[in-house]
């Protein structure tokens, strides 16, 4: 009976869809403004019928009802009840309503927050996300249905497969798809400002909170799933230029972009053009990420199970959404004119370096993520790209960005001159080659690591100059600056702390550039030395968990003979899944952690002890959290603010 | 830039777009049929003749590097070995490399990222299995041979064609299941 219910709320869900695509299109058109107003209220009445239907499934896995084929099939009772809850979205099927839920949770959001939206772009924005939805809607009715029923019952699901049973792993899908469903808002605003011919500063102040939202939450969602991959899969690493992840990262290299050329746009109506071409490209990456992971057109130990069959649906969605918005862009950006004009070097002239460079660094992983699949498949040639092409191929153009980013901010509008920037960077520059040599001096003269210190001192100094130079600090009395600083605009500080942020990131490379490792077997009571730690294997015992069964080691870390840690990492067995997880143990003081791995015993009561040293590994997660913080402080600035006057009265009518 | 430049710039995204779904659907209909199989990966270059290549010498290893043309005067099937001293699963797959090398079964080794003293120290340390022995500190060779990480080997036979590839440690498992059956096959 719920399955039903569910079923038919998402039927539902996509008549709505419907009618909120055509009612406001044709409305824009013809400047019906009863139909205009439709779309409003049709998004949220989607939104309520897509909730109903989630609502639905995660019912049905609460109660772990067998008569359900997505439950048997990615369930079980033996199951903790927090991931039962998140098993919802651990599987394509539900993964996909949850996709659909939040795009419509966006369309509600357009709806409730644009009061003073222009009504025929609201309605065309509203109308253009209606389309989405309905492409998705009747994927998930047509090919993914979650709400399948299978007779006879079996007595109980065959569980989750228990790599995805985390907690990490758990938040990391919907912070994601958050980020890649708020492009599909900006891919509306581009595909609404075609249609309508006209980008102006008003459309550019629209879009930069979205794509600004959609970035942090997409930032987020990859550095949980790089977290997840170096706590879960125990090999130490924390990115694998692996095709899924790269599908992750071209969305957040041209979103990146979008970012940065939306501001143009807002300050100074240029790069119009290219801010639409790349509002449709970042849309386009996240469904060309959807479509290589659900399609099963390549392997990776991320990707859902599928079948050519929903790859096909999926690539039509594709083609019809992309080819659709490229055919209108080459139809109708003729009529986009510039009407701000600037010199090569200035604000927007380092802001088209930086979408210059992002968008080149997108191409070198497009490129090398789908050029072994097009060789296999066109020419049965089997290459590989693995991460050696991917770090040689990105670092190049990852410098002159790390470089260039310290200084666009610090530049004028319209015309700047390097020699004032370079004034107030001097100090910057100076500690980058300090750090440079002191790195190279202590790292044991390795090049990369070394550079890589210098450019996180040369960032976060950047963009404490920044603010400085902003606050007028030291050129005025400190309270005065202290006044200055409280009045600076939100934006400024988001955006000082974003660079920042990936001035900590880079660090964190850095620093993981040094780690050590160190595999040994090993019987009770002996130990290995590694970076200084004495790391002793105190003994191996069986553990059970709610659903699985666990060998797990104590080793005791010792400094000078004194113990400072006791790790415990297990290798977990799921009999119901018949798999093996490995769960690292990691002692973090937030400079470096200490990581240990168990790995095979033998028959003689020798364990396969895997450790490693991994230097400011803490500080990758934290930079990117930081990243994400400044993205919302940005967000919270007054000029968004103000764009949004009645949101206070408009609160009511979006439904949480 | 001529306005019809201009024009035809703004069709290149949609011409890039199709071109892409051409070769999607391509490949999602040979996946239906049976031709196209993304898991079946034997790999890189396997069926194809080694690529060309030139290495210098490991300093300090008293011996030469080596070429594509040294593995054909071999005259023989060739392990090569990509290795590094910084690489923990090498280790692993070390005495397997000593116990093939000992068999009389020739393997060349590459240093892959690796400092001449470490790579000396390691081969010191472990024994050196290597017949030929080369680095590449660049790692260009690597990416020609399509490495995805170290240690990974290659069977080349006498034609000089490779035939076989593993990417990661060489257990004692891989060894007896995969590699000692294609070296006898590949040894008459």
């Amino acid at each position: 009976m719920i399955a039903e219910l569910g079923h038919f709320a998402l039927a539902l869900a996509l008549v709505l869809a419907l009618a909120q695509t055509v009612l406001p299109l044709v409305g824009a058109e013809r400047r019906d403004a009863r139909l205009m107003a439709a779309a409003g209220p049709l998004a949220v009445g989607q939104t309520v019928a897509i909730a109903a239907a989630f609502a639905c499934l995660t019912w049905l896995y609460v109660a772990n009802d067998t008569s359900v084929l997505n439950v048997v099939q990615n369930s079980h009772s033996a199951k903790p009840m927090l991931y039962k809850v998140t098993g919802v979205w651990g599987n394509h099927e539900g993964s996909l309503l949850l996709w659909v839920l939040i795009l419509a949770l966006c369309g509600a959001a357009v709806a409730g927050f644009g009061r003073d939206l222009p009504s025929a772009l609201k309605a065309r924005v509203l109308g253009v996300l209606g389309l989405v939805s309905v492409g998705f809607v009747a994927f998930t009715l047509k090919t993914s249905n979650p709400f399948e029923r299978i007779w006879p019952p079996p007595l109980d699901g065959q569980g989750l497969n228990p790599v995805l049973q985390d907690i990490g792993l758990a938040i990391h899908p919907p912070l994601l798809y958050v980020g890649y469903v708020g492009y599909a808002v900006t891919f509306a605003f581009a595909v609404a400002a075609l249609i309508e011919g006209r980008v102006d500063a008003a459309w550019g102040r629209w879009v930069r909170p979205w794509s600004l939202a959609a970035w942090s939450f997409l930032t987020l969602g990859i550095a949980l799933g790089s977290w997840w991959a170096y706590y879960e899969l125990g090999w130490g690493g924390y990115w694998f230029w692996d095709p899924v992840e790269n599908a992750s990262l071209l969305p957040w290299l041209v979103g990146t972009a979008l970012l940065h050329s939306a501001i143009v746009v807002e300050k100074r109506e240029a790069l119009k053009t290219w801010t639409v071409l790349l509002a449709i490209i970042a849309f386009g990456m996240s469904l060309l990420g959807t479509f290589l992971v659900r399609s099963g057109v390549l392997n990776s130990v991320h990707s859902f199970a599928n079948d050519p069959e929903r790859g096909m649906f999926i690539l039509a969605l594709l083609m019809f959404y992309l080819g659709g918005a490229f055919a209108l862009f080459a139809w109708r950006a003729q009529t986009m004119v510039p009407t701000g004009i600037f010199a090569p070097v200035s604000r927007e002239g380092s802001l088209v370096l930086n979408n210059l460079l992002l968008c080149s660094i997108t191409a070198v992983v497009f490129v090398g993520t789908l050029w072994p699949m097009f060789a296999d498949a066109l020419m049965g040639e089997k290459i590989s790209v693995g991460p050696p092409f991917f770090n040689a191929a990105t670092f190049p153009l990852a410098v002159p960005l790390v470089l260039a980013m310290a200084a666009g901010p610090l530049m004028p509008w319209k015309r700047a001159a390097l020699f004032p920037v370079m004034q107030r960077l001097w100090f910057a520059g100076v500690a980058m080659l300090a750090v440079l040599m002191v790195g190279y001096a202590l790292s044991g003269h390795r090049v990369l690591p070394a550079l890589g210190f210098a450019f996180a001192a040369w960032v976060v100094l950047a963009a404490a100059a920044d603010i400085g130079d902003r606050v007028a600090l030291f050129r005025t009395p400190l309270r005065n600056s202290w006044n200055r600083a409280r009045g600076l605009p939100r934006a400024a500080w988001g955006a000082a702390i974003g660079h920042a942020g990936i001035g900590i990131v880079a660090a964190g490379i850095a620093g993981m550039g040094l780690a050590q490792e160190r595999l040994a077997a090993l019987s009770p009571g002996e130990s290995i030395q590694m970076a200084g730690y004495e790391w002793r294997l105190d003994g191996v015992r069986d553990f059970t968990g709610p659903n699985f069964t666990a060998r797990k080691a104590t080793i005791s870390v010792l400094r000078d003979g004194q113990v400072i840690d006791v790790m415990e990492p297990s290798r977990r067995w799921f009999p119901i899944a018949r798999q093996n997880t490995t769960e690292a143990a990691i002692h973090t003081n937030l400079m470096y952690d200490l990581y240990a791995v168990i790995g095979e015993e033998d028959g003689s009561g020798k364990a396969v002890i895997r450790v490693h040293y991994n230097l400011l590994a803490p500080w990758l997660w934290i930079g990117a959290g930081i990243m994400a913080i400044g993205g919302a402080l940005s967000l919270s600035d007054r000029r968004v603010r103000v764009s949004a006057p009645a949101r206070r009265a408009a609160a009511g009518t979006v439904p949480a | 830039m001529t306005p019809l430049a201009r024009r035809t710039l703004l069709f290149a995204p949609l011409g890039v777009a199709a071109v892409g779904g051409g070769l999607f659907f391509g490949m999602l209909r040979d996946m239906q049929t049976g031709e196209y199989n993304p898991r079946g990966v034997p790999s890189a270059l396997i069926g194809r003749p080694v690529p060309d290549f030139a290495l210098p010498p490991v300093e300090g290893a008293e011996m030469p590097g080596f070429s594509q043309a040294d593995l054909a005067r071999l005259g023989g099937p060739v392990l090569v070995n990509f290795w590094a001293s910084w690489c923990v699963p090498c280790i692993v797959e070390h005495p397997q490399l000593m116990r093939l090398s000992r068999e009389g079964i020739t393997v060349a080794g590459i240093a892959y990222k690796d400092r001449d003293a470490d790579s000396v120290g390691f081969l010191r340390r472990h024994g050196n299995p290597f017949r030929l022995l080369a680095k590449d500190q660049p790692g260009r060779t690597a990416i020609d041979w399509g490495v995805y990480g170290v240690p990974e080997t290659y069977l080349v036979d006498r034609q000089g064609i490779i035939r076989w590839r593993f990417a990661g440690p060489i257990t004692d498992e891989v060894l007896a299941q995969d590699l000692r059956p294609l070296l006898r096959r590949y040894a008459s």
